[in-house]
């Protein structure tokens, strides 16, 4: 096993004393440890936002792009080279917001990777507007009368969607989420671990004394992970009781497996890009 | 009298759905096969089926530079087509039509123009197959050798089995026969050709094919006017050559799969016409920012907005150039000839992996979507330079930002050994620390800034200086760029051979720009005309910014069409006959041949499908 060690970047996280993403960083590390996973082959693409500093704080490769943007970055890198280990880290605004239209095809593409999101409820980098995941009614930076829209749920969205295995965790549940993002690593398909990730700053509602109050394990209460249906009736359970654990779990193919450019098992990145002039001659056989 | 000249003109019009394909783009194939230089451009609009489509097919025994705006024969696979362009018919030439569909009257086409009527139903029993009948009587009566054509009719249909091939091949037999006994030959004919092999193809196919020659591994797309045919060609012949074609949800998306494939080290291009450019603009810069090589294509199309889909024009130059916020290296190469399409596209991907940049081609509808012959193509010495990559890390730690005197640091690719690092957009150090959140290091921001534009310096070094093409004593210099410089180089040719001495300036590589050797050269000219298809005349004003030349006069076009080069000429006549100072300003039109008080409304084909 790889120690957990070999994953702490010499870059402290500049994150607020108490927030959740210590514990997502953490749960990460542990996870990478345990499945044995060297940690140059894996790179570790975000978008923007306090959670999207992530790359920053672990040793891997990182890609810290736009915000909104892990989403294509890490697919083209996995479609251009399948042998690494692809996870996309974020918030709730950068992929519930501004990223979805991203989120929406990814789940249904089921690349083989695994998006991991810090949901907090609250744009904290920008210091406290409202995400689309934040409560209907809730008094925010932009919202001081209260939002006026309904929170949107990443756990249904990404079953509408095709996601192949959709979990949610709690940053003080970190046992549990270690082995959520484990299961998720490991499973041959585009995973999504939405992350109850509490933001001790701007969002004075969802706190982790409110969220221990209210969150419960779906395997303690037996539900079954390849049953759709309950699923998706778990995932707009909302208010006094709410699951964490693994919503749903299905194998389908992956996009790298229909793909005809990846059809001989070779990566992308090492296939040659010198074309040999009777390749190149055939291809012009059409301008003739 | 027949009047044997150096090339002719051939249109095909119809609506959307005629079969204008089977019949235009197979008589521009079969006389490319037939040795003659051809030039094919089909005029379309944004439906599916009804509007109006016109494709001019201009063939000759030397290089067609231009589709000429000179009508020898019509085809006329509708009435729009007559009311439009019967009367252009020269006389000598000739009208071809179905007599089954509508009548053409004498006075629809001038004197001297021979109107030859074909019973389409009585002579080969089936209306589908008007367009090759019609095409049976054009070869008659043009007196072309129809062996390569009846070639395609049996490669087009071959799927279709014998029986098709065959009673394609007697209606054009038919027809022929018809238009024997019922016509005359016609007065324009075209001299014989020399015979030699060449290919033919589209700006957009040759961008394809250029990136498949380069090592291209991945394109990612959306479908947009007229940058699809991209997509198109990767996906059937770069699929069956490794290529990875993604079509993704927007070219927001587009362009992030491209940066994040070039990022793990695969040749990645994405292309685009100019609103998807518009989306793609951030990604730009972070493509920049995070020293990743990607190269984007954007092909322009008549704006603002969604402007004119089918159209061309050359109105997005300053978007390509003001793309993203901030300063950073990157570099815009404008192809002008299908050859150049070919090559600035393998040039770009060295380019942009040399200086790990993002690099932008950019072209226009009628570069893009025209087919025209070319001589050959170089696949035997494609030039691959991958830049400074790191494949083994040992000892001294990997600084993957590490300042250089060219401003490039060797790049590893993830999945490397000991070389672990960050790519971030934030402004980062040499390791790739982000230094823009917990405290900003101002000499440090200073440091990455002035390393990452050091790039500019190298790639200007390399691109070549600019040329005036022609008499270096001209009494005029013609500026452009991008597709107008072959309007160009016909103008040149039609004047110089009268007397006149007019030269070119039309530089392919835009930024970084030479303009202390683009200012040496304009100095030069006695006179200068700057010929593009925009409103605003953004290329003189760029030229301005960066030589301090302004020049003199400006023809401009923004109607949509392509510049015609009779037009173009005799504007040219004009000014030097005037001699004048300056400046001038004149836009040209197009004349379409449609009614003063034309309403789409009352159209037919105004149910049609509409698409972007």
């Amino acid at each position: 096993m790889i120690s957990i060690k070999e994953f702490v970047s010499p870059i402290k996280p500049d994150w607020c004393p108490g927030c959740g993403d210590y514990g997502v960083l953490n749960a990460l590390q542990r996870a990478l440890s345990e499945l044995d996973i060297a940690p140059h082959n894996v790179l570790v693409v975000s978008g923007i936002g306090c959670s999207s500093n992530l790359p920053g704080f672990i040793r891997s490769y990182g890609f810290h792009s736009l915000h909104g943007r892990s989403l294509p970055i890490a697919a083209g890198a996995k479609l251009a080279n399948h042998a690494l280990t692809v996870i996309a880290t974020g918030g709730d605004g950068d992929g519930y917001g501004i990223g979805v239209g991203h989120f929406v095809h990814t789940c249904r593409r089921n690349f083989d990777m695994t998006y991991i999101v810090m949901d907090n409820q609250i744009y904290g980098l920008t210091t406290g507007q409202a995400s689309p995941t934040t409560e209907k009614d809730i008094r925010t930076k932009s919202t001081p009368e209260g939002t006026i829209e309904i929170a949107l749920s990443p756990i249904a969205l990404a079953l509408t969607c095709g996601a192949t295995y959709v979990a949610r965790g709690f940053s003080g549940e970190s046992l549990q989420l270690a082995n959520l993002i484990k299961g998720a690593i490991e499973h041959k398909g585009f995973a999504l671990v939405d992350v109850f990730s509490p933001c001790v700053t701007y969002n004075k509602h969802n706190t982790y004394p409110w969220f221990k109050e209210r969150v419960y394990k779906l395997e303690d209460e037996k539900h079954d992970p390849s049953n759709f249906d309950a699923a998706m009736q778990k995932a707009f359970e909302w208010g006094n009781r709410i699951p964490i654990g693994l919503f749903y779990k299905v194998d389908r193919s992956t996009y790298e497996d229909e793909e005809i450019a990846l059809r001989g098992g070779v990566p992308l990145v090492k296939q040659t890009v010198y074309r040999t002039p009777d390749e190149l001659a055939r291809a012009m056989e059409e301008f003739l | 009298m027949s009047e044997t000249h150096t090339d002719l003109s051939v249109w095909v019009g119809g609506a959307a759905g005629d079969g204008i394909a089977a019949s235009g783009e197979s008589f521009a194939k079969a006389s490319t096969r037939s040795g003659y230089h051809v030039f094919a451009y089909n005029s379309y609009q944004s439906v599916i089926r009804g509007g109006h489509v016109c494709m001019h097919i201009r063939i000759g025994q030397q290089r067609v530079w231009t589709h000429g705006d000179q009508l020898d024969y019509l085809v006329a696979l509708n009435q729009d087509t007559v009311a439009r362009y019967a009367k252009r018919i020269q006389a000598g030439g000739a009208l071809f039509y179905n007599t089954d569909k509508f009548p053409v009257k004498p006075e629809q086409v001038a004197p001297g123009v021979q109107v030859i009527g074909l019973p389409v139903m009585a002579l080969v029993g089936n209306q589908l197959m008007q367009n090759i009948a019609l095409m049976g009587a054009l070869y008659q009566v043009i007196g072309l050798d129809p062996a390569e054509f009846k070639g395609l009719i049996r490669e087009r249909f071959a799927k279709k089995g014998d029986q098709i091939v065959q009673t394609n091949l007697d209606a054009f037999d038919k027809s022929a026969e018809h238009a024997r006994a019922h016509g005359t030959p016609g007065d324009i004919r075209v001299g014989k050709s020399d015979g030699k092999r060449r290919l033919i193809a589209s700006g957009n196919a040759l961008i394809g094919f250029g990136a498949l020659a380069a090592g291209c591994r991945f394109y990612s797309a959306y479908p947009m006017t007229p940058a699809s045919s991209i997509l198109h060609w990767m996906v059937n012949q770069g699929s069956k050559n490794g290529v990875l074609v993604k079509q993704a949800e927007d070219e927001i998306a587009v362009i992030n799969m491209a940066i994040g494939a070039a990022h793990a080290g695969v040749r990645s291009m994405c292309g685009t016409a100019g609103g998807g450019f518009a989306l793609m603009t951030e990604a730009i810069g972070e493509a920049a920012m995070t020293e990743t090589p990607v190269v984007v294509v954007e092909v322009q199309r008549g704006g603002p907005s969604t402007g004119l889909p089918t159209k061309t024009e050359q109105a997005d130059l300053f978007q390509l150039l003001g793309a993203s916020q901030g300063d950073f290296p990157k570099a815009i190469l404008a192809p002008r000839t299908l050859p150049e399409c070919y090559s600035t596209t393998i040039e770009a991907f060295n380019l942009a992996e040399k200086y790990q940049i993002p690099v932008i081609i950019s072209s226009d509808l009628y570069l893009s979507e025209r087919n025209e012959t070319l001589d050959g193509l170089d696949i035997n010495h494609v030039p691959v330079d991958r830049g400074e990559l790191v494949t083994e890390v040992n000892g001294a730690p990997y600084r993957r930002f590490k300042d250089s005197k060219t401003g490039v640091s060797p790049r590893a690719l993830p999945g490397t050994p000991n070389a672990i690092y960050v790519s971030a957009t934030d402004e980062h150090d040499e390791d790739g620390v982000v230094i823009s959140d917990v405290f900003t290091n101002p000499k440090m921001r200073v440091k990455m800034m002035d390393k990452r534009m050091r790039k500019l310096e190298g790639i200007l070094k390399e691109f070549p200086d600019p040329q005036l093409e022609g008499p270096k004593d001209a009494e005029l210099t013609l500026v452009g760029w991008g597709s107008t410089y072959q309007v160009l180089a016909e103008a040149m040719q039609i004047l110089n051979k009268d007397g006149a001495k007019v030269n070119i300036f039309a530089p392919v590589y835009l930024w970084p720009f030479k303009g202390a050797e683009a200012r040496k050269l304009l100095d030069r000219a006695k006179m200068t005309l700057a010929i593009e298809a925009n409103y605003t005349g953004q290329f003189s004003k760029f030229l301005q910014m960066e030589t301090g030349f302004g020049v003199q006069h400006h023809l401009r076009k923004y109607d949509g069409e392509p510049f015609e080069i009779r037009a173009v000429v005799s504007h040219i006549r004009q000014l030097l006959a005037n001699k004048s100072k300056g400046p001038t300003v004149v836009s040209q039109v197009s004349d379409e041949g449609l009614p003063e008080n034309f309403s789409p409304i009352a159209m037919p084909g105004s149910e049609a499908v509409r698409v972007h």
